[in-house]
């Protein structure tokens, strides 16, 4: 039994921190910020720079010179690279460091963008303004999948659900409100919920009762919702001429809404926009903290187990998609009516798909799917911005849709990093038959 | 005692009858439990013991038959309705949430609100008063999945106590039990007697039931085969009754006539899911023709120490070597194409798919070769004919071998896994709790399929919990402590008290010379 001597080596003391995925995304930040100090920073326009947070004159603004934001950047980076090759019990920091690293990010962007850019200065808070705006399908998407999947029904007819409820909720508005009246475009709104809410009744027994593959169903939901509409607008909606008409109004909130800078950006929008922070809110209230939350969740984690507790799955799960259909209508009025006032064939344009993206970024919780609307409206925004900037590199320009891409970059070395594995609800997707 | 008893019992079950579809699971069943008592249900895997218990708690309904508590007739049409007559069961597979804390998993169903939200704070409170008055910690906010096997029991026994359960059934509570909770949990039981609490309690270890039970009936086939006075069977009675025949309960086995090592382990070391070393420079030879038992208190790195030898966890140090090959860094499927098959501990996660059918199941490690494929195609002839076969060699009980496994009794599982392992071209043998939750009649089988294999030079490394499987298979036996293997002991000479105190102690080196 010689071997059984063999103890503690040099080799163990190595081993014993070992390379895992916390290392390598620290690695990247590392490299990223000896990059940015070294080749970004020196090529990089000295003159200033100006990001403006409220409309000229007399704004107030941030001017800054591009090679020294650029440079404190880096620094960022290389810190939190630093940090994640400490020892095993600042993992934490390590964490923090990451999720720092990765909100910098964002104004790096921005500088780099405009330090490429002939126009010394932009306004910042029309760019958040905007990505807020961008984000409340994104988000309201991101809850009717949260719904759903939570009660343990894959739901990838998101984007369906939510174009067949733009499309009928304008019908509505436009053949019996003539696209006009306040009164019809509210009674409108209802009806795009109650068609989410119809819609995804349709997938709920598909999957449930039909015990139809998931994902089958919810491709059957967009694929009928994109013929209904496109049949809707061009035999409906078209010949009552009323195409067009008003959406829903900006308003503010009183008092908040004279808050300088802020109250532009965060107290003054349109109904829906708010009303996608209730849900969002109410979302995370009901599913943690009160006993429905808790049966859902149930659902989605061990059907069998919540059954021997006498909780009614099949009745939980049924509640469950369809109250995130009913949001996913909401989202649908947002396009027709809010956003703009009219309806277009496939105007959703891959909202229900990004929406479940951000779900997923944010580990099924309505906070994280909120965070990940939030950066998907942000790039979306930034894109349209940086076409305007005309960002350039010795006479070339560069296209918009890079650094558009960015952000997605550095979330999927996030996501790999600092924020760990996401793990969906253990038992979605598996068909469920209740003991007899 | 039990016949001419004039109290109106608290459980009455008179005729259930039950089926599924070519199953008859019970057949005119009749159980009587009375107040405060503890009646024990007996059967052979199969037998029909949970049907009957699912049925009791309304999670099945009944083809015909009656059930009366406390003398009032009632028809459940489900869980909710047992649940309020005061019947509280915890299941043969624990129907917990692992995301969900302690507290969760307990109000999950009945919760207590505070308006219109949860109140967590009074059902910790709660609790807490419970694991008081009975005896059983654990801590209300931690997360289900990272407790122990034994403190989700308890969370089990709170679930149905924290919904005011009456009648206790408890389906075998205890097959995953290492010894020392089997002692603390049957301290539990005790005091929920002691509290008037009436218990159904279902078991294959039939030394727990004479020290238990108040009464005791047995399924057989879905029937009553009979019924027992604990004061007056035996388990060789008890046995007899179950399986309908003699039981052998030490196996017969000549002497070894151990060859060659088959797997040689080297300075071996592994970490745990957590990172924790359980793993710690282990070293041992398995030769051709012998069993070499590990034995050991759980969570000495029994786990780990199979996980890499069949590969299915990475080494952080160490050689592993199967038949002179070295599979230190093989996949698992290049260690069983070795020759090696593996009886994993956890039946469900790694040893069979539920969904799958039988014959599915049977070939999950040779389903690419021939005769099961043909090429790219699968030979459903030859794919059915080897789980006839089998099925019947094994003495699987089921309807047929189309059936999906998740369908199967526990202990037909288990036979399921010991079939498609045990055949074929092995070498070497890798075995973790073979027998757990498998009625005397199959572990009778199992362990004499185990004996011929090492007979025709297969070399057999056995983890069992069992001291007494342990002792009557080994040619070899090692102690595992802390990741090492602190003693070894011919297993003609060692006896239960050597092994339970090097177990408990770990290494005194004088007393570790012995065959080696
Ligand atoms: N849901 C089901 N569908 C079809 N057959 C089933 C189902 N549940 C149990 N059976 C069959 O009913 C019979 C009795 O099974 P049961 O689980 O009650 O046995 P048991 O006595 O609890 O056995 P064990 O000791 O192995 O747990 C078995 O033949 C089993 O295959
Ligand atoms: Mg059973």
């Amino acid at each position: 039994m010689s071997a059984q001597s063999i103890d503690l080596t040099a080799g163990d003391l190595v081993e014993a921190r070992r390379f895992g995925r916390r290392q390598i995304t620290g690695m990247v930040f590392g490299v990223a910020g000896i990059a940015l100090i070294a080749l970004v920073a020196p090529n990089i326009t000295g003159d200033t720079r100006t990001f403006a947070f409220e409309p000229p004159p007399d704004a107030l603004d941030f001017s800054f010179d591009p090679p020294t934001m650029v440079t404190i950047i880096g620094l960022i980076y290389l810190l939190a690279g630093g940090l994640s090759f400490l020892p095993q019990q600042f993992d934490r920091w390590a964490g923090r460091g990451q999720l720092l690293a990765a909100a910098a990010t964002i104004p790096l962007i921005l500088v780099v963008a405009l330090g490429l850019s002939a126009t010394p200065a932009t306004n910042v808070t029309n760019l958040f303004d905007e990505s807020l705006v961008l984000a409340t399908p994104i988000a309201l998407g991101a809850m009717t999948g949260l719904w759903s999947e939570r009660s343990g029904i894959i739901n990838i007819g998101i984007e369906g659900t939510m174009l067949g409820s733009a499309g009928v909720g304008f019908m509505i508005f436009a053949t019996l409100g003539e696209a006009s009246s306040t009164t019809w475009l509210w009674i409108a709104i209802l009806v795009a919920v109650l068609t989410g809410g119809a819609l995804a009744l349709l997938l709920a027994v598909l999957s449930i009762r039909y015990q139809i593959n998931q994902i089958v169903a919810g491709v059957v939901i967009n694929l009928f919702a994109l013929g209904l509409t496109g049949f809707l607008r061009s035999e409906v909606i078209v010949p009552s001429g009323n195409s067009k008409g008003i959406s829903t109004s900006e308003f503010g909130i009183p008092l908040l809404e004279q808050i300088p800078i802020l109250g532009d950006t965060f107290f003054t929008g349109k109904p829906i926009h708010y009303m996608m922070y209730a849900v969002v809110f109410l979302t995370w209230l009901v599913m943690f903290r009160t006993a429905w939350g808790l049966r859902v969740r149930s659902c989605g984690e061990d059907p069998h187990a919540a059954e021997t507790l006498g909780i009614d799955v099949i009745k939980t799960r049924y509640r469950s998609v369809v109250l995130g259909g009913f949001i996913a209508g909401l989202a649908g009025a947002w396009f027709s009516m809010e956003s703009q006032s009219g309806f277009e064939d496939n105007m959703t344009n891959a909202a229900g798909f990004i929406a479940l993206a951000a779900m997923i970024f944010g580990k099924w919780t309505p906070g994280g799917a909120f965070a990940g609307a939030l950066l998907f409206g942000f790039a979306r925004a930034l894109g349209s911005r940086l076409q305007f900037l005309e960002v350039e590199i010795s006479g070339f320009g560069i296209p918009s849709e890079f650094f558009q891409s960015l952000p997605f970059a550095v979330t999927l070395v996030v996501v790999a990093g600092a924020l760990g594995r996401s793990i969906a609800p253990a038992a979605e997707g598996q068909p469920y038959r209740p003991s007899k | 005692m039990a016949g001419d008893d004039e109290r109106i019992p608290v459980l009455d079950v008179r005729g259930v009858t039950k089926t599924f579809p070519g199953v008859i699971a019970n057949e005119d069943v009749d159980l009587v439990l009375h107040e405060g008592e503890i009646h024990c249900l007996l059967g052979e895997n199969g037998a029909g013991k949970s049907t009957l218990m699912n049925v009791v708690f309304g999670l099945y309904q009944p083809d015909k038959g009656s059930i009366r508590v406390r003398g009032e007739q009632v028809q459940f049409t489900g869980v909710g309705d047992a649940i309020d007559h005061g019947i509280g069961m915890v299941h043969q597979h624990f129907q917990l949430i692992p995301v969900f804390t302690v507290a969760e998993n307990v109000i999950l169903g009945n919760e207590l609100t505070n308006g219109p939200f949860l109140d967590i704070n009074e059902a910790r409170r709660r609790i807490i008063e419970l694991e008081d008055k009975y005896g059983l910690a654990v801590d209300p906010d931690a997360k289900v999945g990272d407790l122990s096997v034994g403190e989700q029991q308890r969370v089990e026994v709170i679930k149905a106590l924290f919904r005011e359960a009456e009648i206790l059934i408890l389906d075998e509570p205890t097959a995953v039990l290492t010894p020392g909770e089997v002692d603390e949990f049957f301290g539990v039981v005790r005091s929920l007697v002691d509290q008037g609490k009436s218990i159904i309690f279902i078991t294959h270890k039939l030394r727990e039931v004479l020290a238990v039970a108040d009464r005791i009936t047995v399924l057989r086939n879905g029937k009553v085969a009979g019924t027992a006075d604990p004061s007056t069977a035996t388990q060789k009675s008890l046995a007899n009754l179950m399986v309908g025949r003699e039981v052998v309960f030490q196996v017969a086995k000549g002497d070894a006539h151990p060859g060659d090592p088959v797997i040689k382990i080297t300075g071996l070391r592994v970490e745990d899911v957590r990172g924790a070393r359980t793993v710690n420079g282990l070293s041992v030879e398995v030769r051709a023709g012998e069993i070499f038992g590990v034995a050991g208190v759980e969570g000495n790195g029994q786990r780990e120490l199979v996980e890499a030898v069949t590969g299915m966890r990475p080494k952080i140090g160490g050689t592993v070597e199967i038949l002179g090959q070295d599979a230190t860094k093989m996949s698992p499927r290049q260690i069983t194409e070795l020759g090696t098959g593996h009886i994993p501990e956890d039946r469900n996660k790694h040893g069979v798919v539920g969904a799958y059918s039988i014959a599915d199941n049977l070939i999950l490690n040779r389903y690419f070769k021939p005769p099961f494929a043909r090429r790219w195609l699968r030979n459903e002839a030859a794919i059915a004919s080897e789980a006839e076969e089998l099925v019947a060699q094994f003495d699987v009980r089921t309807p047929g071998i189309h059936v999906a496994v998740d369908n199967l009794s526990g202990g037909n599982q288990q036979k399921v896994i010991v079939a498609r392992e045990l055949t074929g071209d092995v070498k070497a043998l890798v075995v973790a709790q073979p027998t757990r939750g498998l009625d005397v009649g199959s572990i009778e089988f199992i362990h004499n399929a185990i004996i011929a294999l090492r007979d025709k030079g297969v070399g057999v490394l056995l983890v069992s919990a069992e001291l007494d499987e342990i002792l009557s298979l080994s040619d070899r036996i090692g102690v595992l402590y802390r990741g090492r293997l602190v003693g070894t002991f011919d297993g003609a000479d060692a006896t239960r008290e050597e092994l339970g105190y090097l177990m408990a102690t770990g290494a005194a080196p004088e007393s570790e010379e012995a065959a080696s």
